[in-house]
């Protein structure tokens, strides 16, 4: 995988530098410039689960797991197209390195297993932002977010909080760039009432558990700011040393709404995370997919 | 009330919290056991100086034996809780054959489910909770999970407690000042019985008369 496009910041300047991943912004829209903007997208008359994700295995679409690193050679997560661990220095910078060790926990293999389950066809990478030390997690956490986003992933599964409210500011930022930037962020929200960040940002897909047994079963919730529920009760998963495990939690309803995002995305290219959370809301279990 | 007064008044209160925020912990472990009719249930504090998780209270498999114990902060289930902050429930952990080898190194007991929790105080994350081996009669649903939840929030406030208690002894014992030495006076006077306490109050009390009379010797 290639390095990082951005110099990491240590933990003792935690403030925010602006994201500059970004060309300036075109504020309004010439006369002559709306055949430029032209919508790829042919939608049907009706939206249904069939025209979303029908036949879809997730070809080509790069999903980035932002966890504490994936067991590659698990029966059920495959291979791994690039690994990535960050940690940080003596010197307290943070640094991206091949990873060398894999899963630490087995969190992260968990969640890689269930976007393959969905999508056996995408491209899985880990960004391993756990296991390196207690202290300075939150900003190599927030690195390994900003360095994923650099890379240009369709999808970047975040399992994962924060409840520092000293990062909730850089955050907000790095997931609006995503947005913009065309990768679409999957955030968990927490499991218990604690303010937590990235999830209750609007720019992100924030998920929650259903307790029902159907890993494409997902619901939206009309009173966020969890917008989506999926599948998080007993799931079966794949853990270290090539174990499977039950498990719950929204820790792994975030990765299946990742890999309906991920089959989605496959046969809709062209679809801006505006539109995909559109698509969502069209084809969820409690609007109109029930029906499909 | 002088302000040597109030030093040795709140002296007094932290050097004999120790021992009732442990049976606070103590209590809320048992608790937790009995309400998931787990096998065991434990509360571990995280050290930050050191970056380890330590035992700090045990109910159930492993209590004689653990408190105490230390592991790294960030590694396995506790350390993925610690600092994401979000609680894990796991069932069939024997399949996990590090985690089997690990625990039942450090512990002598091997779990076969297990939920996990974080003990959050504001923007903190103090430490863990653990539920080993909860009852299989009834299968695992969401609002177990907001149960833990509010068991930890419990545990949270106890562990806040108890850590501001040893920060403010450490600050008294460190600086050896006037207040430690009667905050750990107080603290052996809270230890006696009715009958032993009485002769040593009348002591401690000549010796106050002695000490505020105007006299030079």
């Amino acid at each position: 995988m290639a390095q990082p496009e951005q110099q990491p910041q240590s933990e003792q300047q935690p403030q925010p530098e602006r994201y500059t991943g970004e060309t300036l912004p075109a504020w309004s829209l010439p006369a002559a410039a709306s055949e430029e903007i032209g919508i790829g997208v042919e939608w049907p008359e009706r939206v249904t689960r069939e025209w979303a994700l029908g036949d879809s295995t997730g070809a080509g679409i790069r999903v980035c797991i932002l966890d504490s690193g994936v067991q590659a050679d698990h029966p059920l997560v495959g291979a791994l197209e690039g690994a990535v661990a960050l940690r940080k220095t003596e010197d307290g910078e943070i640094v991206v390195e091949d990873d060398a060790e894999g899963d630490l926990c087995g969190h992260g293999t968990a969640c890689a297993g269930i976007v393959r389950s969905l999508a056996p066809d995408c491209r899985l990478f880990s960004v391993r932002v756990l296991g390196a030390g207690f202290k300075g997690s939150g900003a190599v956490l927030l690195e390994g977010l900003r360095w994923a986003i650099g890379q240009g992933f369709d999808v970047i599964n975040m399992s994962l909080s924060t409840t520092k409210k000293q990062f909730s500011g850089l955050l907000h930022e790095l997931a609006d760039s995503a947005y913009f930037r065309r990768t679409v962020l999957v955030a968990s929200a927490h499991n218990m009432p604690v303010e937590s960040y990235p999830w209750r940002f609007s720019s992100v897909i924030s998920v929650g558990s259903h307790e029902e047994a159907d890993p494409l079963t997902f619901f939206y919730n009309p009173s966020p700011p969890v917008e989506f529920f999926a599948r998080g009760v007993n799931v079966e998963v794949a853990w270290i040393g090539g174990a499977r495990i039950r498990s719950s939690g929204n820790s792994f309803a975030t990765p299946h709404m990742s890999g309906i995002c991920t089959l989605i995305l496959a046969k809709h290219p062209e679809l801006t995370p505006f539109q995909l959370k559109s698509v969502l809301y069209l084809t969820a279990s409690n609007v109109g997919g029930a029906n499909d | 009330m002088t302000d040597q007064n109030l030093q040795a008044a709140v002296s007094a209160g932290v050097m004999s919290a120790e021992s009732e925020h442990r049976a606070l912990l103590q209590s809320i472990v048992e608790v937790a056991r009995a309400i998931f009719s787990a096998k065991a249930a434990s509360i571990f504090l995280h050290d930050e100086d050191a970056d380890e998780l330590v035992f700090e209270a045990v109910a159930g498999e492993g209590s004689d034996t653990l408190v105490g114990t230390r592991f790294p902060s960030s590694t396995g289930v506790a350390g993925w809780v610690l600092v994401t902050r979000q609680p894990l429930i796991i069932d069939d952990l024997e399949q996990d054959p590090r985690h089997s080898r690990e625990t039942a190194q450090s512990t002598g007991y091997v779990p076969k489910a297990m939920m996990t929790v974080p003990l959050l105080h504001n923007e903190r994350a103090l430490g863990v909770l653990n539920v080993l081996d909860r009852s299989k009669e009834v299968e695992f649903s969401l609002g177990q999970m907001e149960l833990l939840g509010l068991f930890a929030n419990q545990a949270a406030i106890a562990l806040d407690l108890l850590q501001r208690a040893r920060h403010a002894r450490a600050v008294l014992t460190e600086s050896g000042s006037d207040a430690g030495v009667i905050a750990q006076i107080a603290s052996a006077l809270e230890d006696l019985d009715e009958e032993q306490r009485e002769p040593v109050l009348r002591l401690l009390g000549a010796l106050d008369d002695v000490l505020r009379a105007d006299v030079s010797f």
